[in-house]
Formats: C-alpha cells, structure tokens, sequence
C-alpha cells in the first residue's frame, strides 16, 4: 500500500483494502506484537466538530502501537475560532506531529489539508463527504463475518445523506459484492453517488421494504433515519417505522445473517436483537482499534 | 450569407483574439469564464445572435491586444463547444483553433454545494473533473450537469 494521506476510500483498490484487513487481522490475534511500534510516534488530532467515539477509537489505536497523540482540543478554545484559515491551521500543527487526523464539518476539507501538508493526513469524516476509517472497519466486520465470496449485502435506511452508505457502497464494488438498498423513496441514493456504483460496474438494486430480500441477505447493515429528514413528526414516525428491524423480523432470513449498524443507533434495532446471533454491531465498532492501528501502521512505515 | 461576410459587420481588429462560432447568447458566458470585463482597457467587441450557417445563430467575441492561450480557451468548451480561435497580429489571422475539451477546470466554476471548502475563505481554487455529460468537483464530488453558465465563478 502506498498512499501518502487517506482521504477517500474511494482511492483504495481492492489489494489496498486487504492489506489493511489483513494487517488488522494480525494486530486483533496478536496485538502485543504490536505494542512498542510507533513507540516515538506523535499523532495530532484535529476536529473541528465533536465526535468523541471516532477520537477515542484513534487515540486508542495511538497508544496501542505505543505512540501517543496531540490534540486540538475544542474549536473554541483553538485559534480557528478567531479565523484562522484550515490550511493555516494544518500546517502549523504538521509540524509538531508524525501524522494528523482531520475531522471537519466540510466536505472536500480534508483533500484541501492534505494538499498543504508533508506528514500523511486521515481523514475522520468531512461533512457529508467521506470517512474512509468507518468504510475499513465496516468492511473488516464483514469480510471476518461473512467474507467477500459471493457475498449478498442489503443496506438499509437514509441512503441520501448518510455518508457512511455511500462510501462502504463504492467500497464494496471492489469485491463485486451484491448490493441490495432498501429505503424510502424519498431516501434514496443520490445520483452522484449512483453514478459512482454504475461507473464501478455494480448493480443497484434498490427495494422499498425488507421483506423483498432478507432472506437472500449475507449482510444488513441498519443505519438511522434522522427526524430532520421529515418536514413533520408524523410522517417521520411513519416512514421510520417502516425500516425498524426486531428479533422476529429477523425469523425470515438466513441463520448466519450478520447485523450491522454504524452506531449510536435509537430504534432502527431493537435490543431483543442483540441477543441473537445476528448482532455484531458492538463488535464492528471494537474493531475500529485494531483496523485505525493497522491504517496507521502502514502509513507510518510499517509496510515491511 | 456566409459567416465570413457576417463577421465584418464587428470591426476588425489589428492584434488579439477572435472567438468565432459561440453558441448564440452565450458571449457575455465567455466573457465572464474568460475573466475579461473591460476594466483592462483593451477594446472589446461582441456581437451576439448573428445568423450562422453551422449554428443558427451565433455570437462572436474579439478581443484587441491579447492573444488567448490554448489553456484559457479550452474552458470555453464547456459552454460553446464549436467555437473556433482566430489570433491576429497585424490584421492577418496568424493562427486558427479549436476548443478542445479540458479534463480538469481550475478557478472557473464555483461549487454549488455551500457546504465545499472550495467556497469558504481558504487558499484553494475550485477544481472540476470534466466528464462526458458533466463536471464533477474535485473536493466535494458535486456533480453539475445542467447550466453551467450559472455556476461561472464572479471574479
Ligand atoms: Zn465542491
């Protein structure tokens, strides 16, 4: 793998992404081996927006490969509040850190950073663009689950603004997965990123309701549906409604059907469903330490 | 009538650039992709909705004392695709071209999405893919298709 900033999963080839799930393999069987790596290793963290999990999983990853991390603080406290420019911002703080880690309310800001610094950049989510780390570990809950052989993933819920769909649904083009989107109409995929999947050979298969394809699903994976979506209560209530899973609607579909879900999640899943052997969302956000250390790994050098 | 006969209608000019064959209205477009307003000095001259055997109608630009280079031209192949570059110097045509079609586009469009870093007060320059049916930014991956005129960038 050779990628001086990761800002896209978009950028990442099929080879690239195994890399990485394989290097996050060996870290989760043995991550011990990987204690005193980076044991001189400062990393930044820049975000610009709150999102503690996303810090923690990174800061973790950090002092797990016995480095140790930089951070910003709130934009509050910081010189951004008495404007400073985000290229400005960057390249100061390049210089007292190995690597940065950017969050930004944005889209486009963290390729824009990446342009104005030498030390290799993560993106942690910009806007509504790309959050590639979410993309690698959701991708390496299923390849441990389900594997990328002939694999039939249904996803489900906002799919016009929730980034995080459209970035895993680009990734998983590279493994010619078969795609299943199920949604309401009015939260369907946008063109852009539809464009993307056709360009990328893929299939959009798009259906209104569940019960079409669940028993013919590998994979669900369950993202929220946002009340700010709606222009009223009701209707929102209605339509969520609609896209909820429970343990008995999961009686229709496979035994082995793997449950997915980005997290924090309110009522899309409810919890009679962590109980079976369905769920593995709490497991896909563990994995988001080992697969930040392995990305980290191989961007500070650790490719031999 | 011919377009040759029409084009004399606009004086000639002595040095610079004729763009000839832009689709009709599009001229003021050009002007404002190409960054020329007239605060320069330079004289310019339009004629817009002429009869035009390949298009209909068109509208034709000239530009006294600068010679446009093939970079700035090619911009203009996303709002008049058969427009053709005449330079002068010294009244005689010494150099005849076409648009062609670029694959990136700098500092000319502005993204539609207020939510692109593009639009906020940093040190970057707008940056499109241009694509078959469309230009795409380079940032944000908004997609433009329709009516690019609207999305020219005010200078
Ligand atoms: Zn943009």
């Amino acid at each position: 793998m050779r990628h001086d900033h990761i800002i896209s999963a978009k950028q990442l080839s099929r080879g690239d992404i195994e890399t990485v799930l394989d290097r996050a393999a060996d870290i989760a069987a043995d991550p011990g081996a990987f204690a005193d790596r980076h044991s001189d290793t400062l990393l930044g963290l820049l975000f610009f927006e709150p999102s503690t999990r996303t810090k923690m999983s990174f800061t973790t990853a950090m002092k797990r490969l016995g480095g140790d991390i930089v951070d910003m603080g709130s934009v509050e406290s910081s010189s951004v509040k008495k404007g400073e420019s985000l290229a400005d911002t960057v390249r100061v703080v390049e210089g007292y850190t190995d690597a940065l880690v950017l969050r930004h309310p944005m889209e486009g800001s963290a390729k824009m950073a990446s342009e104005f610094v030498d030390v290799p950049l993560v993106n942690a989510g910009d806007g509504a663009g790309q959050h590639p780390t979410q993309t690698l570990l959701d991708l390496y809950t299923i390849r441990e689950n389900a594997g990328f052989d002939d694999l039939t993933i249904g996803i489900m819920g906002d799919l016009k603004y929730g980034r995080t769909v459209h970035s895993l649904a680009h990734a998983l083009t590279t493994v010619d997965a078969s795609q299943h989107f199920i949604s309401p109409e009015s939260l369907q995929l946008p063109r852009s990123v539809r464009y993307d999947l056709h360009e990328a050979g893929a299939g959009v298969r798009e259906h209104t309701e569940l019960d079409e394809i669940l028993p013919e699903l590998d994979v669900l994976y369950v993202t929220r549906i946002q009340a700010e979506r709606f222009p009223d209560e009701s209707e929102y209530r209605e339509v969520a409604g609609q896209y909820q899973i429970d343990a008995a609607t999961l009686e229709a579909a496979k035994d082995d059907l793997t449950v997915m879900h980005p997290l924090p999640r309110v009522d899309e899943i409810a919890h009679d469903v962590d109980e079976t052997t369905h769920a593995q969302y709490f497991q896909q956000a563990h994995n988001g330490v080992p697969v930040r250390m392995a990305l980290l790994d191989l961007m500070l050098g650790g490719g031999q | 009538m011919s377009d040759n006969d029409q084009q004399l209608r606009v004086s000639k000019i002595r040095n610079g650039t004729v763009l000839d064959h832009i689709a009709g209205g599009q001229a003021l477009n050009v002007l404002a992709i190409l960054g020329i307003d007239g605060t320069s000095g330079d004289s310019v001259s339009v004629a817009m909705n002429m009869p035009s055997d390949r298009l209909g109608h068109k509208d034709v630009v000239k530009v006294e004392g600068r010679e446009l280079s093939q970079d700035e031209v090619d911009v203009l192949s996303l709002i008049a695709p058969a427009a053709t570059i005449n330079i002068i110097r010294d009244y005689d045509v010494i150099e005849k071209r076409r648009v062609e079609r670029p694959s990136v586009v700098e500092g000319v469009l502005e993204c539609p999405n207020h939510n692109c870093i593009t639009t906020e007060d940093e040190p970057v320059d707008s940056r499109f893919a241009v694509g078959d049916d469309g230009v795409r930014c380079e940032y944000c991956d908004t997609i433009i298709r329709d009516d690019l005129p609207a999305h020219i960038l005010a200078e």
